[in-house]
């Protein structure tokens, strides 16, 4: 009797050993730090429907630092990646998490800008830099800019602005806008309705991220008789979308104008769905420099199977604008001022070719229309078709009083 | 008015939805007396066998078929492995329990399916909108699911009404132990009924995949809204939750279709496009209080529990 209880407590314990063990294990690439490491804490959503880019901006981020032979000026890097859920509350838990515990030199990520608004205060107050590397919330580009924030993506508004001016291009007269009810879906809607010249006679905001069935809304935006749809619904509900806006029959009827709808994460479940179906980006697979044929191909060689979405291309750049902040003070990263300097130059080959930083640390750069093609081997790929505006800098930068 | 009717239609549908997923939640609840959180899992369960069973087969019918038994399948098997050592305990270890199926479904998927999530595309004679009047289209596939959904209930109606096993049903029910005293198999009994519950949840995942697309947890969030049907339906009836369901779509979808206008006449446009879709979205959880204050049993509750 006495023999199975100790025999049980010692299986609880090994259980509870076992279990911490999984808890405490390190994702790869997290070394133990020698006497000096560059430590970089990465943000993203690593579960859920859209643990897919998280995924992809880690690969892309991994790509970056092997390309760099995985040193900063001749320190190693620790990369520690922490998931948000995709919910603000917990994303900002693990960027206080990333900076009073772990001291992180730099946070990169962010996928979501309801997210990164929650966890902005805790970088900025701890001056720890942040490089955004998607989320642009407008808030960010104006009153909320900081000496500590860098952008490797764009502002939100930059991309459906874009989108706005094609649609003047292609005559459309009438929209009627779709998108979800947080900080980055207000900022889309409000940016196309900035730059269209004709009328927007409809606008339906549905409930993030949780409602996935968008009848009513589609039934609303026929009802409404527009020339053309505009849609925002980054990740898994792009795909529901677009499902839904086809099997509504309105393929045919209403034609779709997107911005963060279709990318490399989404194509492989959107396939034919995604078929002519317009978006505009600032960096598409096929764009023509040199960087940027390295980082494709390398990355189609060590993830078979996937491609690089742009996600992944703006934490690849994010790696790199690090890498020229810590050779630029040759690994003294107290340096922050020097950093700071550093950063604001964009002196590295950027995937997207060159830009420039505004005085609210958001690149000012160029927005191409991109379409979708089945390429020889029937598999459905983003391709560039114009450039639709150049070197664009964002509505905001007037507000921020930096100079 | 087409606009109307079209909104309508809507609500109907995802009723139909909601009913599928409350009516085996509301069996499991009222007849086993067994909090049932892992319904949702089932749900995605029977939506990932049906994506790729039609992916083996390359025939949508044949492949949801396929999908359906499976689900039945999983879900006594999960009877007989899991639940049967939650019976009779109390309500709060059954959320338990049912909690850490959630847990080990949503890891089982991911790791036999991976994180990305799948999609179950319609066959093309599947995927138009027909013209119901003039100038109304409307998807066909909804339309499918609704018909599919009314044969379901009348199925469930016969079984449980008119049949010797549903007479068993009810009898256990009523009182579990005398009906096991009567040389009735009654854990047998309780599998059979799980299944079939397991077997509603699964039809549903796999109705909802080809519109939502398929992916890890998709049943969480539905789950939530199917409690609040077979609340205010009444647990344990099978006709209040079609009631309720009817009930719960139509406020859902008619709030979200209306609601924005409405507010829109009271606050300025931004403030009312940013309100709407919270406010319409509490729209079930304020009907549900309703029904609580004025029926706290739900609105067709079951007699002698």
């Amino acid at each position: 009797m006495e023999q199975a209880r100790s025999l049980r407590l010692m299986l609880a314990a090994a259980g509870g050993a076992l279990a911490l063990g999984g808890f405490l294990a390190l994702p790869p690439g997290t070394a133990m730090a020698q006497q000096k490491a560059i430590k970089i804490g990465f943000i993203s959503t690593f579960s859920g429907p859209t643990a897919v880019i998280g995924n992809d901006m880690r690969n892309s981020f991994e790509l970056a630092l092997d390309h760099l032979g995985r040193k900063m000026a001749g320190l190693p890097v620790e990369v520690i990646y922490e998931d948000d859920q995709q919910k603000p509350e917990v994303g900002k838990q693990k960027t206080d998490k990333l900076i009073e515990s772990d001291k992180v030199d730099f946070i990169v990520g962010y996928i979501w800008s309801n997210v990164l608004l929650a966890s902005l205060k805790s970088a900025v107050d701890a001056k720890t830099f942040l490089i955004t590397s998607n989320a642009g919330p407008s808030q960010l580009a104006g009153e909320l800019c900081s000496p500590y924030v860098f952008s490797t993506s764009w502002q939100n508004d930059q991309t459906p602005q874009a989108m706005g001016l094609y649609m003047n291009q292609k005559g459309v007269k009438t929209v009627f806008l779709i998108g979800p009810n947080y900080a980055a879906g207000r900022d889309m809607l409000a940016g196309v309705a900035s730059t269209f010249k004709g009328q927007v006679i409809g606008q339906e905001l549905t409930k993030w991220p949780d409602q996935l069935d968008f009848s009513a809304e589609l039934s609303k935006a026929r009802a409404a008789k527009p020339d053309a749809i505009f849609v925002f619904y980054p990740g898994a509900a792009g795909v529901q979308f677009l499902t839904q806006y086809t099997q509504a029959g309105l393929k045919g009827q209403i034609p779709l104008y997107t911005a963060f709808t279709i990318d490399e994460t989404t194509l492989p479940r959107q396939k034919d769905l995604a078929l002519g179906v317009p978006g505009a980006q600032q960096w598409v697979n096929d764009l023509p420099n040199e960087q940027n044929k390295r980082f494709v191909a390398d990355y189609i060689k060590k993830h078979t199977g996937s491609r690089p979405s742009f996600y992944g291309a703006q934490s690849y750049d994010a790696g790199h604008l690090i890498n020229s902040a810590v050779v630029a003070v040759k690994g003294d990263t107290a340096k922050k001022e020097d950093m700071r300097k550093a950063m604001v130059n964009a002196d590295f080959k950027s995937v997207r070719g060159n830009f420039k930083y505004g005085n609210n640390h958001m690149p000012i750069q160029n927005f191409y229309l991109q379409d979708v093609v089945k390429d020889q081997d029937g598999n459905f790929v983003l391709k560039t078709v114009a450039t639709i505006v150049e070197n664009d800098q964002d509505r905001f930068h007037d507000k921020c009083p930096m100079n | 008015m087409i606009y109307f009717i079209e909104q309508c239609l809507n609500g109907v549908q995802l009723g139909m939805m909601l009913f599928l997923l409350a009516a085996g939640l509301t069996l499991i609840f009222g007849i086993m007396d067994l909090v049932n959180l892992a319904h949702g899992s089932l749900y995605m369960v029977g939506a990932y066998f049906a994506a790729t069973f039609v992916g083996w087969t390359d025939n949508f019918l044949l492949g949801v078929a396929l999908a359906l038994v499976a689900t039945l399948i999983v879900g006594m098997a999960v009877e007989v492995v899991a639940m049967r050592r939650l019976y009779g305990r109390d309500h709060l270890d059954h959320v338990l329990g049912t909690f850490g199926l959630i847990l080990f479904f949503n890891e089982l998927v991911r790791l036999l399916w991976g994180p990305a999530g799948m999609t179950l595309p319609l066959p093309a004679w599947l995927n138009v909108a027909v013209p119901l009047l003039p100038g109304l289209f409307y998807p066909l596939y909804r339309l499918v699911i609704i018909a599919a959904t009314i044969a379901v209930a009348l199925f469930l109606y016969v079984l449980v009404m008119r049949t010797r096993l549903g007479m068993l049903i009810r009898a256990g029910a009523s009182n579990r132990e005398m009906v096991g005293a009567l040389g009735i198999n009654i854990k047998l009994l309780y599998t059979l009924v799980f299944g079939l519950g397991a077997a509603l949840a699964g039809l549903a995942g796999l109705m909802q995949a080809p519109i939502l697309t398929v992916q890890i947890g998709m049943g969480e969030n539905i789950l939530i809204v199917a409690f609040v049907v077979i609340v205010i339906g009444g647990i344990g009836s099978i006709r209040g939750a079609f009631v309720a369901s009817l009930f719960v779509g139509m406020v859902d979808t008619i709030g979200r279709a209306f609601f924005p206008d409405l507010l829109r006449l009271i606050l300025t446009r931004e403030a009312a496009a940013t309100a709407a879709p919270a406010l319409s979205s509490m729209l079930i959880y304020l009907l549900m209080t309703a029904v609580l204050v004025l029926r706290p049993e739900g609105l067709f509750p079951v007699s002698n529990r």
